[in-house]
């Protein structure tokens, strides 16, 4: 880790292991908006840490930034911090200002025309729209990235993910405020959302390994702590190797990203087939360690192992992106294969 | 807990340059090469395949000059592995000598055993082979038996050594004996040895595998005769340097390519055909995402290795992960092509033919699965 990235790990994990008690977890997943946690996020400036220093953000990189979507799964953090770091990104690219508070963005259909930019239809499966005041939309077109900026979102209907994040179908009432285009992929909500979410995996992951190595050291059962059969040793041994894999394979994604936004799909695509793979796994290892009273909601295992699942298949599972690198692959033939592997 | 640390690695433009050298050089030499040979990567012996690497500069690479290496970094040395891997070359020959007893000799060698394998290794024409296991001592290595007494100024060796792979062919062994036995002290008393296979009272005895080829040997030491000379490091102090050797032995990108060759040729087969379903699109997708997944992770082991750090947990992780993911390989072109591959059939039937019976091995040598997984777990501090 460089220095930068050092200081974001240490300011997060500080912040984090403080700030978030299990009482503001069980508040948030019943729907009460954490606002104290999200104003000292917002003092730190993580939200806008891949903004340029222009536009007032942090200016960091995106392997920079990574430290910080591995923290909102190393602590299972109960806000659209990653939403609002990407949405900030996309904002920044396409030259507009980043508002205050919240972010959420997603996919859209828009009528591009000399009134302004709109809403075709309303929004589908946008998390946490109903705590951000402002959306970006995100759309293809010829030549890059359609990206809106639109503010009070109305929410037609809410449902929740198994995080219990709330996700909506939403509205707007009025045109964007913004609307810009970008040179990034048409597909950028999709793209750079499985990576944001590669890299919690990988942060989850990581977190449940500590609290499964914990707990078996402490949990005594035919009188030694069951950190010592070696059933047990070969799980957790599995676990951490999956954990390891996923935290590469982000990180190499988001070296792509900085090398080429529009070039990144391989590396983003591996990085996600990987982390959700090992989300499964990994969510039921801890689980078979933690035994029964990891089951219960008393017992805080779930607030990561639900995340893991819920965050495996969003913007795209393992065969959605795994068929993406098989269709290249196979279309590319074999002989070809290894100059791409080999390309990073 | 320590955590495992896969610090991003870039390879340096030489490392860059030297590729494509490399694709240039394995074009010609391989050309027409069949599939088969290719699926046996670094299990494939071909002493003179192993000299064009030596005239290349491609073995020995890190060493000094001075015993006939080249002084060029780790990544560099690499690039070389993982393009001969990936092309299938028959790499067996100079592996093990370039891999772990060159590397040995430089860290606990004499001045004069330096002098005398380190340039035969680097061109190409001296073979090595380890002798660890034993008939009693697969995966709990401490327990060897063969034993060197002090006799005639020298000692004298009695016992024999399982699953050396190539001793049949190699020239010198790097044999681990037991030169004294310490009560409560498992890892002491165990001293390291060059012995020159041609030594009288050595007698080696290929043993088939199951595929009905012969890579491996048993090895019988009866009164064999070896000076002081040919002792490697502190007597009874060989432990530690061959914990340093095993890192070695598992830290390298042979640990998830060994099914590469037949990877590429699964992949051709299909882009040849009319239409492709999605199964085989998600199932190859998945291979190729942790292929180069387990790649970053293997560069990042390599760059560890060339900043001078000790990354042999980091090595278990990826040793393990590889294991699983080659050992799959042979079983997905059975799923996906959907016929009885055939020996003696040519091509890829019988490339797969042969990596269908070798699968096993895969999380056997070098290391059981349980032995990394052992390892993995006392970095975890669970043991």
């Amino acid at each position: 880790m460089n220095d930068l990235q050092t200081m974001l790990a240490d300011t997060a994990n500080r912040l984090f292991t403080d700030k978030i008690t299990k009482s503001i977890r069980i508040s948030a997943e019943e729907g009460e908006w954490p606002g104290e946690l999200w104003a000292s996020v917002e003092e730190n400036g993580f939200p806008l840490v891949l903004v340029s220093e222009a536009c007032g953000g942090a200016g960091a990189l995106w392997p920079d930034a990574l430290v910080l979507l591995k923290a909102c799964g190393i602590h299972a953090v109960p806000l659209p911090l990653a939403e609002t770091i990407l949405a900030a990104w996309f904002l920044d690219q396409a030259g507009i200002e980043v508002p205050q508070g919240p972010l959420t963005f997603g996919p859209a259909d828009l009528t591009v025309n000399g009134d302004g930019t709109s809403l075709s239809r309303p929004m589908s499966d946008v998390p946490f729209a109903g705590v951000c005041g402002h959306v970006v939309a995100l759309m293809p077109e010829e030549d890059g990235l359609r990206v809106a900026l639109f503010a009070d979102p109305q929410v037609e209907s809410q449902v929740s993910t198994i995080a219990r994040d709330p996700v909506s179908k939403v509205s707007f009432s009025a045109p964007a405020i913004a609307s810009s285009t970008a040179s990034l992929p048409g597909n950028s909500a999709q793209l750079f959302g499985a990576l944001v979410r590669s890299a919690a995996i990988a942060g989850a992951l990581q977190s449940i390994l500590l609290q499964a190595v914990q707990y078996a050291g402490e949990r005594v059962q035919f009188g030694r702590p069951i950190s010592k059969f070696q059933a047990i040793q070969h799980q957790l041994a599995e676990l951490a190797t999956q954990a390891a894999s996923v935290g590469v394979a982000s990180d190499t994604a988001a070296r792509a990203v900085l090398a080429d936004p529009n070039n990144a799909e391989f590396d983003i695509a591996a990085a996600k087939v990987r982390a959700a793979d090992a989300a499964q796994i990994g969510a039921s290892i801890a689980h078979q360690t933690h035994g029964a009273i990891g089951f219960t909601y008393e017992h805080g295992l779930h607030f990561w192992t639900r995340r893991l699942w819920s965050w495996g298949p969003e913007y795209g599972g393992a065969s959605h992106w795994a068929q993406i690198l098989g269709k290249k692959a196979i279309e590319g033939g074999g002989h070809h294969l290894w100059s791409t592997v080999t390309a990073r | 807990m320590q955590t495992f640390r896969f610090d991003p690695c870039d390879l340096p433009p030489s490392a860059i340059a030297l590729r494509s050298e490399i694709r240039e050089f394995l074009s010609t030499e391989l050309d027409g090469y069949p599939t088969r040979k290719r699926a046996e990567t670094w299990m494939g012996w071909d002493a003179d395949f192993s000299r064009k690497l030596g005239e290349q500069g491609w073995i020995g690479m890190t060493w000094p000059k001075q015993y006939g290496g080249h002084e060029r970094s780790a990544l560099d040395r690499y690039v070389v592995l993982e393009e001969m891997l990936s092309a299938g070359a028959p790499v067996a020959a100079h592996w093990i000598g370039d891999r772990q007893s060159g590397p040995l000799l430089l860290n606990y060698g004499t001045e004069e055993q330096r002098q005398k394998y380190l340039p035969n290794i680097a061109s190409g024409e001296s073979f090595f082979c380890i002798g660890m296991s034993e008939p009693d001592s697969g995966s709990d290595l401490a327990s060897v038996r063969t034993k060197a007494e002090h006799a005639d100024g020298g000692w004298r060796i009695n016992g024999t050594k399982l699953w050396t792979s190539g001793a049949h062919k190699a020239h010198v062994m790097i044999a681990l004996f037991r030169t004294a036995t310490e009560e409560g002290n498992r890892h002491g008393g165990l001293t390291q040895f060059l012995v020159d296979l041609d030594t009288p009272g050595i007698t080696v005895r290929p043993i088939k595998d199951l595929s009905g080829n012969a890579h491996f040997n048993e090895v019988i030491f009866e009164d064999v005769q070896v000076a002081d000379t040919q002792r490697v490091g502190d007597t009874h102090g060989a432990w530690k340097q061959v914990t340093a050797e095993l890192a070695y032995e598992r830290s390298g990108p042979e640990r998830y390519l060994s099914c590469y060759p037949l990877m590429a040729e699964l992949v051709e087969e299909l882009s040849q055909k009319n239409s492709v379903g999605e199964r085989e699109e998600i199932e190859i997708g998945r291979v190729v995402a942790e292929i180069s997944t387990l790649r970053q992770m293997s560069v990042s082991v390599a760059g560890m290795l060339e900043a001078g750090q000790n990354p042999a947990l980091e090595a278990s992780v990826v040793k393990d992960l590889g294991a699983v993911l080659e050992q799959r390989m042979p079983g997905l072109a059975t799923d996906l092509l959907e016929r009885p591959f055939l020996v003696g059939s040519g091509g890829l039937d019988e490339a797969a033919a042969y990596l269908v019976q070798n699968a096993p091995s895969f999380s056997l040598r070098g290391g059981t699965r349980e032995i990394l997984r052992g390892i993995i777990a006392r970095g975890l501090g669970l043991r």
